[in-house]
């Protein structure tokens, strides 16, 4: 499997589309430091580059990347390879490589830069939005067989997730506003992972943000270790059921 | 020579007359009391250092009661320390503790009735149920005091410095904690308040109605229980204070109701759930304050009307504004505000386009506290963006003309 993911890496890395992307983050969080006076400030700003860029890099780069190396894959498949060895070699490699263009391109100089509390929640939040998308993204592209549409389900995914479910979440609340909806907000928001990992960040950064009475009860319960833990492993959960729903997909695929 | 010696002949007497008597446990004289029977009016009692308990003492002479490092009277959770009903009456570096508690009367280490000119300086007061209770007591003096009392011993709590029905007092260098307003004044007139600290009182920091005409000058209020708030009253002048650190639900920075005809300048409002929360307020004018951090920076009900907010500061707020109506009768002008983005071509320091504090969203959460949640989502970002360029909900009127580009 490592020999397998070895090689898909030298092949993303000779792509050069991760090296731009590494240094599109490192000039956009760079700029955003030396531009803003107040650090704070400028971490909201990079909350935006984590919650749309990220996910959206991260769904469209696999989903390109897993149709490009299609042939590849069907000359493993030929070799004596278990399938699965195939499809975790290259998940691993693509959100490796990933995971290391947003360490350096938005991690790094955020620990050099401006290190607090919550530095490490917005990292650990970057990363396993990264690795969500990479899953999601092998959903889609195992799901079809052709690269457009493929891209097509990807990009939605992407547009589910940042604007027709929060949009969704509005509409519930709107509704159904006449009643006490603090516990049901909490499990649809668990159902986004973006949401998700917002919802971390804040409250770790703007914490006036959500005060009064119902920001007090999400303080409660995701400001306490039992929260975070709570939203990681939604986080975590968001990874794996949709890559084991792939892996299904691709195991029993017709290539 | 003559008239020095006649105005001595008619000065002296007066002087002799004024006797001082030791109190000490260790002394001829052992308690406070036989020295209150003694004395007459314009004596000094001087209490030596010990522990005094001798439940409660009325003073009805005018007398300076002066301790000397900080002599303890006890009240052993039953009694009220003083009650002093006479004019000039002085009570100087004493510590009074353990008052008794009653939810009928309000059982104070200082009550005071009916008694003008009353000075309460340098004392300590710890776990009293009400610190200091003037009542109808004009000219008095309240300076350097601590007052602490512990909440969770006492399920029933008091007031810190109370004031009711009193003209022309000052409250000055005092730090009141725990208690359940701070200080509380009930027809309080012409009075000043000044750089007094009261923090983690249960209710409010400083509350106070029906009380025209007095100033509140460099004070702290911090992290108390509701904040601060005040209502009912006209000609309200605050300068320099800072509201700092009061969170939650009904939880206010400075909570204004029915003020009328005041100022509040030069103030600092920071980390507040609300910064100033305005309902059926007039003619109050605004200039000078710093808004910073808090969750709302200033949420003003449609009612208030002819309110002016000048050269304000309004930073890292979550919500700028927020208002619960489309009818605007408040006036901003010259504020500096970090969220503006418009532009300056004239280069003369002042904003071209005017500037909407109410944000599409702060409406929302007004109506739906639930949707705090979505805050800072895209979708969020975009309906902010759309009410931005077509207003639809917030108030089309409710803007600053002239946003300045440099924080004050």
């Amino acid at each position: 499997m490592i020999r397998i993911a070895k090689y898909v890496l030298y092949d993303i890395v000779r792509n050069r589309f991760i090296l731009l992307y590494t240094l599109l983050l490192l000039t956009v969080t760079l700029s955003m430091y030396s531009l803003d006076s107040d650090p704070g400030k400028s971490t909201l700003s990079l909350l935006n580059i984590i919650l749309l860029v990220v996910p959206l890099v991260s769904i469209i780069f696999t989903t390109i990347h897993f149709f490009n190396s299609y042939e590849f894959i069907e000359l493993l498949l030929s070799q004596p390879v278990n399938r699965k060895t195939i499809f975790f070699a290259e998940f691993l490699s693509i959100a490796f490589a990933l995971s290391c263009a947003f360490l350096i391109g938005v991690a790094l100089p955020m620990v050099i830069l401006n290190f607090n509390s919550s530095t490490p929640y917005l990292i650990m939040a970057g990363l396993l939005l990264t690795f969500v998308f990479v899953a999601l993204a092998f959903g889609a592209s195992v799901s079809t067989r052709d690269k457009a549409k493929g891209i097509g389900v990807a990009l939605l995914f992407w547009f589910y997730f940042t604007l027709i479910y929060d949009g969704f979440v509005l509409y519930v609340i709107y509704s159904f506003s006449d009643y006490p909806l603090e516990k049901v907000t909490l499990l649809l928001v668990s159902l986004n992972p973006i949401d998700l990992a917002r919802i971390i960040i804040l409250l770790k950064l703007d914490l006036s943000a959500l005060m009064g009475y119902t920001g007090a009860f999400y303080k409660h319960f995701f400001g306490s270790s039992m929260g975070i833990a709570y939203s990681f492993s939604f986080l975590i959960l968001w990874t794996l059921v949709p890559l084991m729903l792939a892996m299904r997909r691709f195991v029993h695929k017709d290539i | 020579m003559k008239c020095t010696i006649l105005l001595l002949s008619i000065i002296l007497p007066f002087y002799a007359s004024a006797k001082t008597w030791m109190v000490d446990q260790k002394g001829n004289m052992r308690s406070i009391k036989s020295a209150l029977g003694l004395a007459r009016n314009g004596d000094t009692i001087r209490v030596m250092p010990g522990t005094y308990r001798e439940g409660n003492l009325i003073v009805q002479k005018s007398v300076a009661i002066i301790g000397t490092n900080f002599p303890v009277l006890d009240g052993e959770n039953k009694y009220e320390i003083f009650t002093i009903a006479a004019h000039d009456v002085s009570v100087i570096g004493l510590r009074l503790i353990n008052t008794g508690v009653a939810s009928i009367n309000d059982i104070s280490a200082i009550n005071a009735i009916e008694s003008n000119q009353l000075r309460v300086l340098n004392n300590r007061f710890e776990n009293t149920f009400f610190g200091i209770h003037l009542a109808n007591c004009s000219g008095s003096l309240i300076e350097n005091n601590t007052l602490l009392s512990d909440l969770e011993a006492k399920r029933q709590i008091g007031n810190g410095i109370h004031a009711w029905k009193c003209d022309s007092i000052t409250i000055r260098n005092n730090t009141v904690n725990g208690h359940r307003d701070g200080i509380y004044f009930e027809f309080v007139t012409n009075s000043l308040v000044e750089n007094n600290v009261s923090h983690h009182n249960m209710r409010y920091g400083l509350h106070f109605m029906f009380s025209h005409n007095d100033e509140y000058r460099s004070n702290i209020f911090q992290d108390n229980g509701a904040g601060v708030a005040v209502m009912y009253t006209k000609g309200v002048r605050m300068t320099g204070n800072r509201f700092e650190d009061n969170w939650g639900a009904s939880s206010y920075g400075l909570l204004l109701k029915d003020i009328r005809d005041s100022f509040i300048e030069k103030n600092q409002f920071s980390k507040n759930t609300v910064g100033v929360y305005m309902e059926g307020s007039s003619r109050c004018s605004f200039s000078q304050n710093i808004f910073k951090e808090n969750g709302w920076a200033v949420k003003i009900q449609a009612n208030c009307d002819d309110n002016v907010f000048l050269k304000n500061s309004f930073l890292s707020n979550t919500f700028d504004m927020a208002t619960n109506g489309s009818l605007v009768l408040n006036t901003l002008d010259y504020n500096y505000w970090d969220n503006y983005q418009g532009y300056d071509l004239d280069r003369d320091g002042v904003g071209d386009v005017p500037f909407h504090p109410v944000s599409f969203y702060s409406m929302v959460v007004e109506k739906m506290p639930s949707s705090v949640i979505l805050w800072r989502s895209f979708l969020v970002y975009l309906l902010d963006r759309t009410e931005k360029v077509v207003p639809s909900i917030t108030p089309e009127n409710l803007k600053d003309n002239h946003p300045v580009m440099r924080n004050y």
